[in-house]
């Protein structure tokens, strides 16, 4: 019973904090954010590259690209050891 | 491969390395940068492998060679965020000095070679880490392959 009730409540809390994001959401069409009104009008005078993806990757967000650099690396090393110590090598 | 295969590989790959090496170094101006270019150079090596065949590409591309190039890549990349550390990580220090230094003018344009601060030397980074690390994978698939086949091929 007591755990019917805490079921509940939780559900109902998290119906309320659900209806409260949706209300506050911007309306259809609208940008969310000025982030991208700022980063295209400002990339080039800031970061100096004319291919403001790029600049978005390695300047704005470069500690993103380090997260995936090493994604990467551990892909990279898992492969290599998994490959080379099914080969019959000491897999040290 | 065939000896078709060979040729046309080799007419070709020429062109899928000077194509990966100018989506690295034109990565600030144009589309492109460091993962594209290095996933076509990459894909220029695995061309190679597969034209070629195992044993005659490994006598030329080694794995340390790879490796080495991977981990300077990987340096490069977190020496030069870890060099604008004075104001934050991952500063674009290099803008307004003569290194890459120039700012474009706002608006489109054709661009210069010379700006980007550290953008064009983290793209060459990353794109020497994307190509030897996808080339090392490919190396240890086709060397798992040509020992299964028994040294043919």
């Amino acid at each position: 019973m007591l755990r019917r009730i805490a079921i509940v409540l939780s559900l109902s809390i998290l119906a309320v904090m659900l209806v409260a994001v949706i209300v506050s959401l911007p309306p259809f069409g609208e940008p969310p954010s000025q982030m991208d009104d700022y980063i295209i009008r400002n990339a080039q005078p800031e970061t100096g590259a004319n291919n403001v993806v790029s600049a978005v990757l390695f300047d704005y967000r470069g500690l993103d690209t380090l997260g995936e650099a090493t994604v990467l690396f551990a892909a990279a090393t898992a492969v290599v050891m998994l490959l080379h110590s099914r080969n019959g090598e000491a897999g040290d | 491969m065939s000896k078709i295969v060979r040729t046309i590989a080799q007419a070709v790959m020429p062109f899928v390395f000077l194509f990966g090496i100018y989506l690295i170094i034109h990565g600030h101006l144009s589309p492109g940068g460091g993962f594209q270019g290095g996933a076509v150079v990459a894909s220029g090596i695995a061309l190679l492998f597969v034209s070629f065949g195992f044993k005659y590409v490994s006598t030329f591309l080694r794995e340390d060679t790879l490796s080495a190039i991977e981990s300077s890549g990987a340096l490069l990349f977190i020496g030069l965020a870890f060099a604008g550390i004075a104001t934050t990580f991952f500063a674009n220090f290099l803008l307004g000095s003569p290194v890459f230094g120039s700012i474009p003018v706002t608006g489109p344009g054709v661009g210069d070679i010379w700006s980007g601060g550290t953008i064009p030397l983290m793209n060459i980074g990353v794109g020497m880490k994307v190509s030897a690390g996808l080339s090392a994978i490919i190396f240890s698939m086709m060397l798992i392959a040509s020992k299964k086949r028994g040294g043919e091929q």
